[in-house]
Order: structure tokens, then C-alpha cells, then sequence
């Protein structure tokens, strides 16, 4: 029988749609990745990791929650890997099980001010929020 | 002219000039935007993961509305362009998505992609034509040095958005010259403001749009335009030295009688 791990490695690899093989580790996705200080774990890593099914530390770690979606890595990729959609698979893993829930909606109060867009509520909430 | 049109919950709220001054010029240009009837917000960012059904249906019906109603589907606001635009595309050529979605929505009438979308730039360059800007226009910005502001979600994933050259666009900037402005070119003018991160991570957005900011002023833009509510929230929000408008409030200006 396949391990938990493996199932999860193989359902984050379907999901996404990315192609976590093609990588050649050239390391320019993290280069041009705007939330790079930020990340404790960067965009190439994130690829790496799944495909060796290093998992865990992803599902746990606040890199999470630090992509912004901009598809910087995605364009700039040379060998088309797709790494935004490695990351984004592993948050759903995470934000997926019970309880982990990045953000509620009495939570997200605090952050809103008069002019603040609902674009970016309802972003938000799309992507800490299942 | 016609086209359906998808507002989006952003610009029937906080970012209502991005929508008039849109309406507006189009009238001036020739053509109208018929909203869709009760369309639903898009959620702002697209799920890229393949099993996400849910999230997409949104922007499926709207899409369903232009393919019944035989015209394309035009957006504004970057984001919900990004979302609609991304679910056109897995409608078309994910066929295990697309059946999902149709077998949901059950509808009698499945969706694979039929109908067009196009940012109401793309009308403007692809339909309209930016000459008929440049015939309309009044003059008033004369010698006004403006930078457009893209962002990321008009441009990328490049290969699904096929808006411009990801890399080096010259779309807003074509907009600006028939407007009468001249464009200034600065480097950040592609690079991500830091969006939605604006919630939980205001640190992380200051020094992204301070770098935007830099970039442009060195450039010696006077102004800068986007066609996204977050992005120009964002910018001015974190000090940005020159004012940010709509691409539409700068067109509007062009196109406007009263100088
Ligand atoms: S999509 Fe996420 S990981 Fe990729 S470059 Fe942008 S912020 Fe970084
Ligand atoms: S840019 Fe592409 S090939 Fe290079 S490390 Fe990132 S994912 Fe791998
Ligand atoms: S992108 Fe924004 S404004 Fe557009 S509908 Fe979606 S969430 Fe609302
Ligand atoms: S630049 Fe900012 S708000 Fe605009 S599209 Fe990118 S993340 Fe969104």
C-alpha cells in the first residue's frame, strides 16, 4: 500500500498540473520571485521538495501564505515547471484539514480600513480560506 | 457596438470611477457595455489547483452569458479579467475540468470555451482601433508624462493571458499616446505590488509599491495609471509620490468636452 506520504505527493502533483520533473534547478523562479526575503522555503524549493516528497515541512511552513500569486515564476520559468502551482497545491493540502483555517471572517476585521477594495477581501479569503 | 460586460464587486463599490469613466468613454468611442444580468463576484484570484470546481462557476456563468448572447465578454478590472480569462482557458482545454463544471451546472447547454474575452484594452487596440482616440482626443494632456502601471494579472501567465509581451507591453502605453500624454517607461512597471498580501502582510506590500514608486519617479513619470483597484489602493496607500489614476479616468480626461 502507498504511504500517506505518497498519496499526498501524487494528488499535490496531479492537482497542480505542474511539471515538477522538468526542473533543472537553475533557481531563477526564486530569483525573480518578489516575496523571496520573506520565504523561509522559495519557489524552487517548493518544487524540489515535492518531487523528492519532502512535504511536511511545506504543509507547516509560513511560505505559505507569502506567494502572491503574481506568476513571475511561472513566465519566467525556462524549462515551464509552472512553480506558483506547486505552491499553491500544497496551501490547499494544508488549508484543507480541519482547523486550518488561515483566515476567518471575524479574523480579518483588523485589517480593513474605509478604502481598502473588496478585491482584496475576497482575495484573501480565497487563498487562506477553505 | 455592444459587448456584455463584467463589472465585477469592485467596481460597483470601491473602485466605481474605474467603471463610469469606462462606460463613459466607451459611448464617446462607440460602443456600449451591457452588464451581465446578477453577475456574481469572481473571487479576485484564480485557483489554479485542477480539482477546484466551486471557486470558478462565477466566472463560467458570465462566460455562458456572452457565448448565449453571441458577443464577446469584456472586463475591466485586471483581477477579475485574470480569473476570467484563466477559466476560459481551463473550460477549453482541460476536458476532465470542463466536464466537471458542466456536469454541475447541468444546465443542458455545456461550456468549452466558446465564447471571447477581451480587457477593454484589448477592445480598444484589437476593435476600436487607438486611432480613433487620437481622433477624439482634446489635447488636454499635452506634454503630461505618464507611466503605466501593469501589475502582473493582465500579463501572466503570459502563454493564457496573450495580452501583450509580458516582458516589455506597450498596450497602456499606445493608450496613453493616443490619449495625448507621453508615456515614460520605467522598469517596476511589470512587477507584482504585492496584492492581496496587503491583509496579513502590510510590510511586504510597503516595500514592493515604495520600489514600484522609486522606479517610476526616477523615470520622471508625473502620474501613473493601472487597470486594477488593488494595485492602485496599494500604491497610494504606501505613499506613492505621484498620483495614481484608471487608465479610464486618463482617457476619460482625453475624451472629455469640457477641458
Ligand atoms: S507566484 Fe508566488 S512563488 Fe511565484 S514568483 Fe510570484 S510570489 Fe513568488
Ligand atoms: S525556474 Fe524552473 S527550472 Fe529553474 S529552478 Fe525554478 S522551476 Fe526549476
Ligand atoms: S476581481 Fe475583483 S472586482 Fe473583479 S469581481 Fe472579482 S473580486 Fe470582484
Ligand atoms: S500588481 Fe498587485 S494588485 Fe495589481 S495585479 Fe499584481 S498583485 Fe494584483
Amino acid at each position: 500500500m502507498k504511504s500517506k506520504n505518497e498519496l499526498l505527493r501524487e494528488n499535490i502533483i496531479r492537482t497542480s498540473g505542474a511539471d515538477v520533473k522538468k526542473c533543472m534547478k537553475c533557481g531563477k523562479c526564486s530569483g525573480t520571485c518578489p516575496s523571496y526575503d520573506e520565504m523561509e522555503y522559495h519557489p524552487h524549493q517548493f518544487v524540489y521538495m515535492v518531487e523528492t516528497g519532502d512535504i511536511e515541512p511545506l504543509l507547516n511552513s509560513e511560505s505559505l501564505y507569502k506567494c502572491l500569486t503574481c506568476f513571475a515564476c511561472v513566465d519566467r520559468c525556462p524549462r515551464g515547471v509552472q512553480p506558483a502551482k506547486v505552491v499553491e497545491a500544497v496551501r490547499l493540502a494544508a488549508i484543507r484539514q480541519q482547523g486550518k483555517n488561515r483566515l476567518t471572517p471575524d479574523g480579518v476585521e483588523k485589517y480593513l480600513d474605509d478604502e481598502i477594495p473588496q478585491q482584496a477581501i475576497v482575495s484573501a479569503f480565497r487563498k487562506y480560506t477553505k | 457596438m455592444k459587448f456584455l460586460y463584467y463589472p465585477g464587486c469592485t467596481l460597483k463599490n470601491k473602485a466605481k470611477d474605474l467603471d463610469i469613466y469606462a462606460r463613459e468613454s466607451a459611448l464617446k468611442l462607440g460602443f456600449e457595455l451591457i452588464e451581465v444580468d446578477e453577475f456574481q463576484c469572481c473571487g479576485g484570484v484564480f485557483t489554479t489547483a485542477n480539482d477546484e470546481i466551486a471557486t470558478k462557476l462565477a466566472s463560467v456563468r458570465a462566460l455562458k452569458a456572452a457565448k448565449a448572447a453571441g458577443v464577446p465578454l469584456v472586463t475591466v478590472c485586471s483581477a477579475c479579467h485574470n480569473v476570467i480569462k484563466q477559466t476560459n482557458y481551463a473550460m477549453k482545454n482541460d476536458a476532465e475540468f470542463a466536464d466537471k463544471v458542466n456536469r454541475y451546472i447541468n444546465d443542458g447547454d455545456d461550456y468549452h470555451g466558446e465564447a471571447e474575452v477581451y480587457h477593454y484594452l484589448e477592445v480598444l487596440r484589437d476593435i476600436i482601433g487607438f486611432d480613433k482616440i487620437k481622433e477624439k482626443c482634446n489635447g488636454a494632456l499635452k506634454g503630461k508624462k505618464i507611466g503605466a502601471y501593469y501589475g502582473c494579472l493582465l500579463l501572466r501567465p503570459s502563454s493564457v493571458m496573450g495580452f501583450d509581451d509580458p516582458e516589455n507591453p506597450r498596450i497602456i502605453e499606445d493608450m496613453i499616446k493616443a490619449a495625448g500624454a507621453a508615456p515614460v517607461i520605467y522598469g517596476e512597471r511589470n512587477e507584482c505590488c504585492g496584492g492581496y498580501a496587503a491583509l496579513e502582510e502590510p510590510a511586504l506590500v510597503k516595500k514592493r509599491c515604495g520600489i514600484i514608486d522609486e522606479s517610476a519617479k526616477a523615470a520622471g513619470a508625473e502620474a501613473l495609471v493601472t487597470a486594477c483597484p488593488l494595485c492602485r489602493y496599494n500604491l497610494v496607500k504606501n505613499g506613492a509620490n505621484v498620483p495614481v489614476l484608471y487608465f479610464t479616468e486618463l482617457l476619460h480626461k482625453a475624451l472629455s468636452e469640457e477641458i
